[in-house]
């Protein structure tokens, strides 16, 4: 499942829970407390390089992991350890070893340039000024940040300030970055683009990478590995790959046939839209296409045949739902 | 004109509903009354005429500036507040567009408000005050609602001259400056920090005739009996006249501020 | 273990002047608004003082205590006060600050939060406060009759700093009350502020179990008001000892100390639940 070589373990959670006590109340002036679990029971290691998303729906308790990750959070029940640190005790000394990037809100000063912001950053890590200025020449590069420099960040559109917040991030050399939904809101373009620049500070520094997205295009393209939490319990830990024939996906054909006909009837598929000449049919995901299409084509007068990847969101869906 | 009872009501229901800041006001109301009224009584032990008031009127004087604060908006008022935030992110174009009155529309709100806040951090600071010093009430019974007019009155002074200050947004990229001279300017001539009849003779005619007067000086001379018969009449008469000048000035100024919008886009 | 607490203090000082400072390069580059809005504090803050010579424009005195005299006291407490909410008046702030997300941010940074907290829009406007104490106190100074000499002019020194010390645990330790409750920020304000606007006075027009809880309960008399009347030569008009004029900087350390466990206990607080 996951590298187990343990010079490389860099983040390790044991049976981490997380409970909250809310007060809700009942009627008009009791009220009672109720017992939330956020996190139950969680196990997870994490090696250093490693690129991971942690997916799950709303609530499931993702930001509170990352939470007790990080260090604002205190755990109820379990352990973590990040770089051999408790983050419960020594919170200062692993925020030199960290970046974070929150996606809804920037860690920039609002009214400054990003410039200063910088400098501020530079000042408040303690990073040598060479290592400083060489970050910065590379992440004005690599992120295209070089017009940008001079602006305050209140006037920086959101994908700018994005950029600006995952440099501001990396400049103390982090040995660990964690992106809380870094790709929200941005247009396909920059998205790609981040993404690019991710992998790229993952090869060349050795950047451990953790992930929060509801973009499972995010997960489809940087992530080798992914954690799908649900209700505070870990569902699933392991490949892309595996998490597809695990949710049981199906694999799309799209049939465009000479004329107007009836559903298609083969075995092994079923069909779930028609559209004039066209239909769709699926079967499962990890069986193999061509079976389906050579029935296809003996039975029917095909103009053309194209195949579609299972989309993760059914993947997911189904795994929120089903297990 | 049921809409703007209703934007009244509306406006009502909604400040109720803030009750921890409620409490939380009234709170620090009858702290900083505390402190005004053991002032006031050093005050007049030396001086026991001060003014023309006796110590009794200068404790009630005291608390009911204290309950007019958030009453009559003497600093900073979340009604009118709003209306500056709104021009500065350009969202009072939708209001200046509507077929209501747009000062018409936020009277009301800021009436409904004061209603509100009259009800609540007014009376309730009145009657710790009460409990708490020897305070001078009303005479006669018909003395209560000629208050309440003279309040109302001074809401409306309060609401214009505060909306003329958000209104300075619709010009000038920055007016906090303008709010901060405002409040300032407010806060100390409508007597909050002393009554206006301590002003020094030089002083006080001006004082006493210009519009804030209208907050808290005029309400509370009714109130001890200062002002009886023409005399409550030359006051409300002080207040409806500075009420309908500023309001006036107002809607010339929306006017001006309409057509800029029209012409710049906000 | 203590110097590893020295060491973080020294470093969380350094972060704050470097924060601090650059938001006042920030305002410097506004230079009429800057001016205005320190201008604008300055005349704010004075009104207390504007209230005070028009009540003496009716009497000679209050409470036994003539203009000079109330100005000096004045002049202390705003100088004492417009200190502390300089440096620490932005903790007020707090509960904004969780509620919007910003103190997570504060928290992943190798930066003790207070000093982030108070540091993060840091106003040197604030000064007008000060400095319209100052000017009063100045003026004071020259006018009030008093004994000078060495140990008086100590005192007087002490109690400037003692008396910033003293604002800035109650700043504290209001605003680690909104770790528990958000919406405490006003009745700290009402504790701070108010406090200030009851030392402005001598503490003789106030009935005695209110100057007593001033002294043992809410210790706001040890700003100005004991070690003035060591400064202006006066007799305890209560008749308390009189080793309390030189008991400040003991208040100041000992609530110092209160309120930074205050805050300790808010941040734990604040990392077990998560509000």
């Amino acid at each position: 499942m996951v590298s187990t070589s343990s010079p490389r373990r860099l983040i390790e959670v044991d049976r981490l829970g997380r409970t909250f006590k809310v007060r809700r109340r009942v009627g008009r002036f009791r009220r009672t407390t109720d017992l939330v679990h956020a996190v139950h029971d969680l196990s997870f290691t994490i090696d250093r390089g490693e690129m991971v998303g942690y997916i799950g729906p709303n609530g499931a308790g993702k930001s509170t992991t990352v939470k007790m990750l990080t260090g604002i959070l205190v755990p109820t029940s379990g352990r973590v350890g990040v770089a051999g640190i408790d983050p419960s005790r020594d919170r200062v000394a692993l925020t030199r070893r960290i970046g974070v990037v929150f996606g809804q809100r920037t860690t920039l000063w609002w009214d400054l340039p990003l410039r200063d912001s910088f400098d501020l950053l530079r000042r408040i890590y303690r990073v040598p000024p060479e290592r400083h200025r060489a970050n910065l020449a590379e992440f004005t590069e690599l992120l295209d940040l070089g017009d940008l420099l001079d602006t305050p960040v209140r006037q920086l559109s959101l994908g700018q300030r994005m950029r600006g917040d995952i440099a501001a991030a990396l400049l103390h050399d982090p040995e660990i970055l964690y992106l809380d939904e870094p790709t929200i809101g941005l247009d396909v373009v920059s998205k790609g683009r981040l993404r690019e620049f991710l992998r790229r500070i993952n090869a060349e520094r050795d950047v451990t990478l953790l992930l929060t997205t509801h973009d499972l295009q995010d997960i489809e393209e940087l992530c080798s590995r992914v954690m799908v939490i649900d209700h505070g319990s870990l569902v699933y830990d392991g490949t892309l790959a595996g998490l597809h024939a695990q949710g049981a996906s199906t694999r799309t054909l799209v049939v465009d046939l000479v004329d107007e006909a009836p559903p298609i009837s083969v075995p092994g598929a079923t069909v779930t839209r028609v559209e004039g000449p066209r239909q769709w049919l699926s079967f499962p995901a990890d069986a193999s296409a061509a079976p389906v299409v050579s029935a296809v084509a003996a039975s029917y007068r095909v103009a053309d045949l194209s195949i579609s990847e299972p989309a993760i969101e059914d993947v997911i869906r189904r795994l929120y739902t089903g297990l | 004109m049921s809409l703007y009872v209703a934007v009244a009501l509306r406006s009502f229901r909604r400040y109720s509903t803030y009750t921890a800041a409620t409490l939380a006001g009234i709170f620090t109301n009858s702290v900083f009354a505390v402190i005004i009224s053991f002032t006031y009584l050093a005050v007049w032990r030396q001086n026991p005429h001060a003014g023309g008031y006796d110590a009794r009127d200068s404790l009630t004087y005291c608390w009911v500036a204290q309950a007019m604060i958030m009453t009559v908006g003497i600093l900073n008022v979340p009604t009118t507040d709003e209306v500056a935030t709104r021009i500065r992110t350009g969202d009072v174009a939708v209001d200046l567009y509507r077929p209501t009155s747009f000062l018409g529309w936020w009277l009301a709100s800021d009436l409904g408000r004061a209603a509100y806040h009259l009800l609540s951090r007014g009376v309730l600071s009145m009657i710790v005050g009460g409990l708490l010093f020897d305070l001078r009430y009303p005479a006669s019974w018909w003395v209560w609602p000629v208050v309440v007019v003279s309040v109302s009155l001074g809401v409306v002074v309060s609401f214009a001259l505060r909306m003329l200050v958000a209104s300075s947004a619709f010009w000038l990229l920055d007016q906090t400056g303008v709010q901060q001279l405002s409040i300032v300017l407010s806060a100390f001539l409508s007597g909050l920090y002393v009554p206006l009849v301590l002003f020094p003779s030089w002083g006080r005619h001006v004082v006493l005739a210009l519009p804030w007067a209208s907050y808290v000086q005029v309400p509370v001379d009714i109130w001890l009996g200062h002002r009886s018969g023409a005399g409550i009449v030359s006051g409300l008469a002080l207040q409806a006249g500075w009420a309908v000048a500023l309001l006036l000035v107002c809607a010339a100024v929306l006017r001006l501020a309409t057509r800029r919008v029209v012409v710049h886009g906000g | 273990m203590a110097e590893g607490l020295l060491r973080r203090a020294r470093w969380d000082v350094r972060a704050f002047l470097m924060l601090a400072g650059m938001w006042t390069r920030v305002s410097w580059s506004y230079r009429t608004s800057f001016a205005v809005l320190t201008f604008a504090s300055l005349v704010t803050t004075f009104l207390d003082f504007a209230a005070i010579l028009v009540m003496f424009a009716n009497v000679p005195a209050l409470g036994g205590f003539g203009l000079a005299e109330i100005a000096f006291l004045y002049g202390t407490t705003s100088v004492s006060a417009g200190l502390a909410d300089l440096v620490v008046g932005n903790v007020e702030r707090l509960g904004q600050r969780i509620r919007l997300g910003s103190f997570d941010a504060m928290m992943v940074r190798p930066v003790g939060v207070l000093a982030q907290v108070c540091a993060d829009q840091f106003a040197m406007r604030r000064l007008g406060r000060v400095i319209q104490g100052a000017a009063v106190l100045g003026w004071a100074l020259a006018v009030v009759d008093v004994d000078w000499s060495v140990v008086r002019l100590v005192v007087l020194a002490s109690m400037l700093v003692c008396g910033a010390l003293i604002f800035t645990a109650f700043f504290v330790l209001g605003a680690s009350f909104q770790f528990v409750s958000i919406d405490g920020s006003e009745v700290a304000n009402a504790f701070t502020y108010g406090g200030h606007t009851l030392v402005q006075y001598p503490l003789t027009i106030y009935p005695r179990h209110l100057v007593t809880v001033l002294t043992f309960v809410l210790p706001v008399a040890f700003v100005n008001w004991y070690p003035a009347l060591f400064v202006l030569g006066r007799p305890d008009p209560f008749g308390l000892p009189g080793w309390l004029r030189f008991a400040s900087p003991l208040v100041a350390l000992l609530l110092c100390a209160l309120a930074g466990l205050a805050w300790r206990t808010g941040v734990r607080h604040y990392r077990s639940t998560g509000s």
